[in-house]
C-alpha cells in the first residue's frame, strides 16, 4: 500500500515497471527497489532461514542484514532493499539451501 | 592499480562532509557507496534538526542531503562517485575489494575515511524474526524513500529519538501506532517530540516491552509484559496488541567490520553502541592516513556526524601533504564545533563513552 497524502513529501505517480516474483507478474514504480515493491504488493516473505527453514522480510532495508537476499535475474542472493527495481526483472524468494564447493 | 588518492566509504553525513573539505583542500576523492542514493540515513528524515546554524538546524534532514551533494557539484573533475558498489575488503597495504554490479575489483588509496555509520539492533523475544517487524529506521526508508506503508496499525518498541520520530512519522503517513513499548521507567528521547505523541492519542507504556509475536508467515500479534526495577519479566502481566508491523528501535551499533578486517585497534564501548576504533583527536585510528568519522566512531547525532566528517577530511588532506588553506582556523572552529553539540544532558552518555574510550572532548 501506497502513502496517499502526506503533509511534507509528494509522491507523483511514476512510470510503471512490469517484473515478475516467483512466475507472478507485479507492477512496481520506477525508483523502487525490489524489497519496497514486493511490500507495496503485499508480499513481505524474500527469504527463508537456512536451518529452521524460518519465513524472512526485510529488517534494516540499508543492505546490511542479509534479511531480504533474493534471486534476481539469477544471481542469488541480492540485496532487494538497496537493489532499484527494474524493467522485466525475475525475482524469486531465496533458496534455503546452501551448497559447500570442493 | 590506479591509487586514490582519498577513498570514502559512505555518503552519508558524515561522509558527504569530509569529502567536502579534502575537495577544498585539493585533494581528488573517491566515495563509494552502496545505496542508489547518497546522503544516507539523511535522505529519509523528513524532520527538521536541532542545533545551530552550522548543523543545518531549522532545514530538514531530506533538504541537508540535497545541500551536501550540491556542494560536491563544484570539483566534478575531482571527485568519483561509485554508488550500488559495497566495500567488502579492507586490507593493511591500503587496498579496499569492492563489489559492484555482480563484479569484484580493487582500489588502493593513499588516505582512507571510513564512515560507514550504523545499523539498528535487534531486540531478543520469540519470533523476532517474522516478516512484519523491521528496524524502526527501516520503515522510516519505506515510508519516506519509497512512499510504501510498513502496515495499518503499528507498534513501536523503544522511546529513544527514532523510535519518537518514526512514530510520529507513521502517523503523518496515515499508519496508525497503536502503543510505543519502552522497558526503562521513562522516557528516552526528547520530550518535545513524545508530547506530540501523547497529544495524537499515542499510549506511551513505560517499564514494559515485548515477550512473543505470533503469525505464521507475517506478524499478526504481540505478546507485551510489564518489567520490574531489575528488567525481569513480571509474570502475569501479559497483555496482547494486535497489529500487523512491529518497529524496533532499541539502538544501533557501529557498521565497524572493514576497520577490524584491517586490524585496527578497536575499543568496546556500552555507551557509543558497541566496537568502535579508537582514534586521536584529528580522527586518525590506529593506522596511519586511515580515518574514521561519523556513527562508526560511535552513535551520535547527523549533525556531529558532519562535523566529525569535516575534521577526517581536513585532517586526511593535512596527512597527505595538502593542507586545507584555512586548516589552523577550520580546526578549532569544527572541534569547537562538536564540544557545544555534546554539551548539555543530552550528551551526558557521549561524553561518558569518549572518556571510557580514552577521548578528552
Amino acid at each position: 500500500m501506497r502513502i496517499e497524502k502526506h503533509p511534507i513529501l509528494s509522491f507523483e505517480k511514476k512510470k510503471k515497471i512490469h517484473f515478475t516474483f516467483n512466475g507472478k507478474d507485479l507492477v512496481g514504480y520506477e525508483g523502487d527497489t525490489i524489497a519496497a515493491a514486493l511490500h507495496d504488493n503485499g508480499i513481505m516473505h524474500y527469504s527463508n532461514s537456512i536451518v529452521k527453514h524460518r519465513p524472512r522480510g526485510f529488517y534494516c532495508a540499508i543492505g546490511n542484514c542479509g534479511s531480504c537476499n533474493m534471486t534476481v535475474d539469477g544471481v542469488s542472493n541480492v540485496k532487494t532493499c538497496i537493489t532499484p527495481l527494474k524493467d522485466g526483472m525475475t525475482v524469486l524468494s531465496e533458496k534455503d539451501e546452501v551448497t559447500i564447493h570442493g | 592499480m590506479v591509487k586514490r588518492d582519498l577513498i570514502i566509504v559512505g555518503a552519508g553525513p558524515a561522509g558527504l562532509s569530509a569529502a567536502k573539505i579534502a575537495l577544498e583542500a585539493g585533494l581528488s576523492v573517491t566515495i563509494i557507496e552502496r545505496s542508489p542514493m547518497l546522503g544516507g540515513q539523511l535522505t529519509k528524515q523528513t524532520h527538521k534538526f536541532f542545533g545551530s546554524k552550522e548543523e543545518y538546524a531549522k532545514t530538514r534532514g531530506i533538504d541537508i542531503a540535497k545541500i551536501l551533494i550540491s556542494e560536491l557539484d563544484n570539483y566534478k573533475d575531482k571527485i568519483e562517485i561509485l554508488q550500488e558498489a559495497t566495500v567488502v575488503g579492507m586490507y593493511k597495504d591500503y587496498v579496499l575489494t569492492i563489489y559492484q554490479g555482480n563484479k569484484y575489483f580493487k582500489l588502493e588509496a593513499k588516505a582512507i575515511i571510513i564512515a560507514t555509520g550504523a545499523s539498528e539492533k535487534v531486540l531478543a523475544f520469540e519470533n523476532n524474526d517474522l516478516p512484519g517487524i523491521y528496524g524502526a529506521g527501516a520503515v522510516q526508508t519505506l515510508m519516506n524513500l519509497y512512499g510504501v506503508l510498513p502496515g495499518q496499525e503499528v507498534v513501536m518498541v523503544g522511546s529513544g529519538n527514532i523510535g519518537l520520530i518514526v512514530s510520529y512519522q507513521m502517523i503523518q503517513a496515515g499508519v496508525k501506532v497503536k502503543a510505543l513499548l519502552e522497558a526503562a521507567p521513562t522516557i528516552g528521547g526528547y520530550l518535545v517530540h513524545a508530547a506530540k505523541l501523547v497529544r495524537l492519542g499515542v499510549p506511551i507504556i513505560t517499564k514494559t516491552t515485548v515477550k512473543k509475536a505470533f503469525g505464521k508467515e507475517k506478524l499478526e500479534k504481540i505478546q507485551t509484559v510489564k518489567l520490574d526495577d531489575h528488567w525481569e519479566y513480571i509474570d502475569g502481566t501479559e497483555a496482547e496488541i494486535t497489529c500487523d508491523a512491529l518497529c524496533i528501535s532499541v539502538g544501533l551499533s557501529p557498521l565497524h567490520q572493514l576497520l577490524s578486517m584491517a586490524e585496527i585497534e578497536m575499543i568496546y564501548v556500552n555507551e557509543l553502541g558497541g566496537l568502535i576504533p579508537k582514534k586521536n583527536s584529528n580522527y586518525e585510528t590506529s593506522m596511519p592516513h586511515v580515518y574514521a568519522c561519523g556513527d562508526v566512531t560511535g552513535i551520535e547525532e547527523a549533525s556531529s556526524a558532519m562535523v566529525e566528517g569535516k575534521i577526517a577530511g581536513l585532517m586526511a588532506a593535512a596527512g597527505l601533504g595538502n593542507p586545507h588553506p584555512n586548516h589552523k582556523q577550520l580546526e578549532k572552529q569544527f572541534k569547537d564545533q562538536l564540544m557545544n553539540l555534546r554539551q548539555g544532558p543530552c550528551g551526558v552518555k557521549i561524553r561518558q563513552g569518549l572518556e571510557k574510550a580514552g577521548e578528552a572532548i
